[in-house]
């Protein structure tokens, strides 16, 4: 079972269990649905600015434990960065799941994101943990279209 | 039972209640003897698609390596070994679903190919604007697609037999949707999603009391049940080989004669034609009307070795050991208080879709996967099935005739596996 705790660490799993920013916002100034026709998982995201810095970050919806924590992981950690480093951070999270980037070379980056890295053992998972990172990206580029890693 | 099951080539020492002996059915499929990190394989992916025996493989093999050639063209001996070959396949799978005459069978890519021919053919020519066509809750995306593209194109409307909490149809409110509109009711007999087999006997009796023809989706039942077209009396009757120990990208369209007479082509191109000059082309007769170009030869040819060693099996025992099979699983599996079953028709398949308690399908089919499980998770083509049962998805595990019970006992084990990670 060494594996699959790999993949399913304490911290996603309590971020699984327990989402944090868990729940829609009122005013947000970006809303967009992220959608994984595969496995079904679909969530909404919501998005206020404070001048360049990303104010708040929330979410709803459903989805598997890799996803769910995914995006709860990541509206805390993207909580008054700026624009440029939400998106440092998503070519980051994207390099460590999909094996491209050495997670250990990123630690303090990373912080509570180096859960994910076990994901890049799992390539059917990838698209569960970048799903919710795919459609902030989509939002902080001023899409409008629903995010599908499809 | 019909007696089609059990001609000469059967073991003769089988009988219907002798135990159906699955460790020794289990030799004949080279894959099963894999591992996966290690461990054994336990397959329980079987209505997505079925191992192959060894005979089906020796069989593509040594038509490639000595038979090899194409079909219905040239005068030489390679030819025309390889036309006998590909009709033989024909006859072979006449034989197996019992339809009258060979011409009867069209051989296609798949299930969905099937669907969408009848769709593209006697669905063109027989639609019009106000016209239905008749399908069901249960029915997978192959089987509700094809239909909604053809009645979007015409301006007719699609209807839908409902389904209960069981995952049964609601025989009831079917007769009632007949009318003079309805052209055609397109029915899947065995459910990929849930198992449940639907009372296609039933449902072709009350369409032709109205003189509707009928097609059932039989990707997920000849695997499991006899079928008989002649005894269902099915207008059309549409199946996969790879579901039933055949290769990949064949499948087979059956249809009663004079419908298939009365239809238009499919496709165009070569083998379809009879003549052809700029101003005019003359089709061929059935079945070649319907199979344009160089057909899947080897697929075919796979196709009836499959049919012939599905057929060796004495249907009955088969049946029972897979039945015995969904009973000891639906037990086991019940006794999990966190697992929800989805489906639960009287009259099912060996086939389980389920929920686990606050535990995502995604995850409970990689955990089980590091076990060495495989299983489906999704929503297998089904999403209005989902959305009937308000899940976005289940694991399913489906069970051939080659599945132990131990194979359920893993299955179980894995299960808990799934539940400790998730504690």
């Amino acid at each position: 079972m060494g594996e699959i705790r790999d993949l399913y660490q304490e911290v996603i799993l309590d971020h699984n269990k327990h989402p944090r920013n868990f729940h829609k916002m009122e005013n947000a100034d970006s809303t967009l649905d992220g959608y994984n026709p595969l496995c079904g998982d679909h969530y909404t995201f919501y998005l206020k600015f404070d001048g360049d810095s990303i104010g708040e970050v929330s979410f709803e919806g459903s989805g598997c434990a890799i996803s769910k924590a995914s995006a709860s992981i990541m509206s805390t950690v993207l909580k008054g960065k700026s624009r440029e480093e939400a998106e440092t951070m998503f070519e980051l999270f994207t390099g460590i799941v999909t094996g491209k980037i050495d997670p250990a070379e990123h630690i303090a980056e990373l912080g509570k994101l180096a859960a994910f890295a076990g994901v890049s053992e799992f390539p059917v998972r990838v698209k569960c943990a970048t799903l919710p990172w795919h459609t902030m990206h989509g939002a902080l580029q001023g899409k409008n279209d629903n995010i599908s890693t499809e | 039972m019909s007696t089609m099951w059990n001609d000469k080539t059967s073991v003769a020492t089988q009988s219907a209640t002798a135990a159906f002996d699955a460790w020794r059915v289990r030799a004949d499929f080279p894959l099963l003897k894999q591992t996966v990190r290690g461990r054994p394989l336990i397959y329980l992916d079987n209505a997505a698609s079925t191992q192959k025996p060894k005979v089906v493989i020796d069989t593509i093999s040594r038509f490639y390596s000595e038979e090899y050639s194409n079909v219905h063209r040239g005068v030489h001996y390679f030819s025309q070994l390889a036309t006998d070959l590909y009709e033989d396949a024909r006859r072979t799978t006449q034989k197996f679903l019992n339809a009258r005459h060979e011409e009867e069978i069209i051989f296609v890519r798949s299930t969905t190919e099937a669907i969408n021919l009848v769709a593209q053919t006697f669905g063109r020519s027989k639609l019009g604007p106000g016209d239905e066509i008749i399908i069901s809750a249960i029915e997978h995306h192959a089987n509700i697609v094809p239909w909604q593209m053809i009645c979007r194109e015409k301006g007719a409307t699609l209807r839908v037999i409902p389904m209960d909490e069981h995952g049964e149809l609601i025989l009831d409110a079917f007769e009632p949707m007949i009318n003079e509109h309805t052209k055609l009711v397109s029915i899947v007999h065995v459910s990929n999603a849930l198992g449940t087999i639907n009372p296609v006997r039933d449902i072709i009796d009350i369409a032709h009391r109205h003189g509707v023809p009928v097609l059932i989706d039989g990707a997920q039942s000849v695997q499991h049940l006899p079928v008989d077209v002649q005894e269902l009396d099915c207008d059309f009757f549409a199946m996969s080989g790879h579901k039933i120990y055949g290769p990949t990208g064949i499948g087979v369209l059956y249809g009663k004669k004079a419908l298939l007479d009365d239809m238009p082509p499919y496709q165009g191109g070569g083998d379809m034609i009879l003549s052809v000059t700029f101003e005019r082309t003359v089709y061929n007769d059935i079945p070649y009307k319907f199979e344009a170009g160089t057909p899947n030869i080897a697929g075919a040819i796979g196709l009836a070795a499959a049919l012939k060693y599905f057929r060796s099996h004495d249907i009955t025992a088969l049946a029972a050991h897979e039945s015995e099979l969904l009973s000891y699983a639906t037990r086991k599996l019940q006794e999990i208080d966190a697992l929800r079953i989805i489906g639960t028709a009287k009259e099912k398949a060996s086939v389980i879709s389920f929920t686990l308690c606050a535990v995502h399908p995604h995850d409970i089919g990689t955990i089980l996967d590091q076990h060495g499980i495989a299983v489906r998770a999704g929503h297998h083509c089904a999403q209005p099935v989902m959305q009937h049962f308000g899940i976005p998805a289940t694991v399913r595990a489906s069970f051939s005739f080659y599945n132990t019970m131990e194979d359920v006992d893993a299955l179980v084990h894995g299960i808990h596996s799934v539940l400790e990670v998730f504690a």
